[in-house]
């Protein structure tokens, strides 16, 4: 299975990360590599088998609602590169 | 053209848990910004999510209370995109494999006949942050407080053909969390959202037009005017000859319409994959039979039986049952007055009236329960009339004492002694002869309207307090002769 140059810049985009120009064709070609090792298994059969959803076979330990955290905003925001009124500030975003 | 609307809602309920669906920090509404939200909630470097077990409890409620299939095994999921309000980058949901499977509620329509909506799923996932976009010179403000909160999204099949229908159901949703109490319901505050999806279609076509998905719907006022506009807009859009797009709208109430969102690339490319960070969700059999076994009456159920038990009409019975605390009420009140129909009437008209004035809770009624009850029970028994019961509510609802007290120290009891009433029907007789001879000469038909008269006469003599039914007797006997 080959993947294109233009999903590469797509897979890029919605991850947010700056892909230079020069490296697209051997990343799209790298990640087709992986694809192909992958497609591989689609040879067994895994009818019968449950998807796995996680590699540990155990279940979820479930925690009882109780409030145990007290506010630490002023150390949390004194690492945040802007804050104001106890909000963070970030570039503005507009829908 | 005859066009058909085709509406599905997805309902968003934050669960009323005390802590956050995977970490500790405190759910309560209006804290100062950023005060509750902790290392998990900030997505800060090394930290893993700890799933609440209560929001598991509550969610496993909701099923049950619509039949669904709860699921033994649910994953959570990572939905992948960027917005400053989600720290992480991905909101943990479901996807795949949700908590609650396909169940249905049943809505009451006008006609007075109902219609059973089909709910596709109900899953857990984490609510994000607010964005506040005024007021800080040209950037945004983030307050993650609400971070992690737990939400029940509740998705419905495209079952609602009107935005009528989509109002019923989702007050039927919140009435079902209410009841459970997994949800406090309060739109205002964002507990309880509404995303209408919409879409028209020629009638009688099988497959469903293209959607747009409404958003910002904080009332059932506005959901019902935002269907109804969109609506509209789409059919109109579709006779002029243009198609409707996929696209989130958003309505705004002061205007009172839907704007398209500048639509966001790849907006539904979210990436799913299940976390890595949170095991599968393993229910047992017995721990799902416990919560079904300790579900409180559901409102479908109660309202049933009070159609069985107190012969109301499906109406009242709808309205009484509306709320746990308002049937519990009205139950109270049957028991201590003896009289359903009677009990339902004053609880709907003069209570409710009365409460609905000064935007009250039931909760919070100056006038509790047996004391109504007793009210209806002089009703029921003659002592009062229904008019002079509503004196008595007043004084009541004003701090005066219980019905007994205030009818006996303002001297209202009914007159039901035939000597005495007769006695004033004499007096009135006597003082106004010229009626009387109108009346006995006149057309058989007029005569009704006529006895009116005398009866308002005896009632005034009387302060009120003679029995209607006893006075409209004597009269009709004594004019007759």
């Amino acid at each position: 299975m080959s993947l294109e140059r233009q999903e590469v810049e797509k897979i890029a985009h919605l991850a947010r990360l700056a892909v230079p120009e020069e490296d697209r064709e051997t990343l799209a070609r790298e990640l087709s590599g992986i694809l192909d090792f992958v497609e591989q298994m689609s040879a067994v059969d895994t009818g019968g088998v449950e998807p796995m959803a996680h590699p540990l076979r155990m279940a979820q330990r479930l925690r009882p609602d109780r409030v145990t955290e007290e506010s630490r905003r002023e150390l949390f925001q004194s690492i945040a590169p802007e804050t104001e009124a106890g909000l963070y500030l970030v570039p503005k975003v507009i829908e | 053209m005859q066009w058909e609307t085709v509406i599905g809602l997805e309902i968003h309920a934050q669960l009323a848990t005390k802590s956050k669906i995977f970490s500790g920090a405190s759910t309560a509404f209006g804290a100062e910004p950023n005060t509750q939200a902790c290392a998990v909630d900030l997505g800060l470097p090394g930290v893993l999510p700890v799933l609440n077990g209560e929001a598991v409890t509550m969610a496993v409620k909701f099923g049950a209370a619509i039949e669904a299939e709860i699921g033994l095994r649910s994953v959570f999921a990572r939905k992948n995109y960027f917005y400053p309000d989600l720290p992480k980058g991905y909101q943990i949901s479901q996807y795949e494999s949700p908590i609650v499977g396909m169940g249905q509620v049943e809505i009451l329509l006008e006609d007075g006949s109902s219609k059973r909506i089909g709910v596709t799923r109900a899953h857990l996932e984490e609510d994000a942050g607010k964005s506040l976009h005024e007021d800080f010179h040209g950037q945004t403000g983030i307050d993650l407080n609400r971070a992690g909160t737990p939400l029940l999204e509740i998705v419905s099949e495209p079952d609602m053909r009107s935005a009528k229908e989509a109002v019923a159901y989702a007050r039927r949703i919140h009435q079902i969390v209410r009841y459970l109490g997994i949800c406090d319901g309060n739109m205002q505050e964002g507990s309880f959202r509404c995303d209408a999806n919409v879409s028209v279609r020629p009638m009688g076509q099988e497959e469903l037009g293209t959607r747009a998905e409404l958003k910002n719907l904080n009332s059932f006022r506005f959901l019902e005017r935002a269907i109804n506009h969109e609506v509209e807009r789409q059919i109109d859009l579709i006779e002029s000859g243009g198609k409707v797009v996929q696209e989130t709208r958003l309505y705004d109430a002061n205007k009172d319409e839907t704007r398209s969102m500048r639509s966001k690339e790849e907006a539904n490319d979210y990436r799913y994959f299940p976390d890595p960070d949170l095991l599968p969700v393993e229910l047992d059999e017995a721990f799902i039979a416990a919560i079904i076994a300790d579900l409180p009456e559901m409102p479908d159920t109660k309202r049933h039986r009070f159609i069985v038990s107190y012969g109301l009409s499906a109406p009242d019975a709808e309205a009484l049952t509306a709320g746990r605390a308002l049937a519990d009420y009205y139950e109270a009140v049957v028991a201590s007055s003896g009289d359903a129909k009677l009990a339902a009437n004053w609880v709907m008209v003069e209570l409710g009236g009365a409460l609905n004035r000064v935007g009250m809770d039931i909760l919070d009624s100056p006038v509790k329960a047996e004391s109504l009850g007793n009210l209806v029970a002089r009703i029921k028994d003659d002592s009062i009339s229904g008019k002079i019961a509503k004196q008595v509510f007043e004084a009541m609802w004003a701090g005066e004492g219980d019905a007994d007290t205030i009818i006996e120290s303002r001297g209202l009891k009914q007159i039901t002694d035939s000597g005495a009433i007769e006695a004033v029907v004499d007096e009135v007789l006597t003082a106004n002869p010229q009626q009387v001879e109108n009346y006995r000469t006149a057309d058989a038909t007029k005569q009704p309207k006529m006895l009116g008269f005398f009866v308002g006469q005896v009632m005034k003599k009387s302060q009120g307090k003679a029995n209607p039914q006893q006075v409209n007797d004597l009269l009709l006997s004594k004019l007759s002769l």
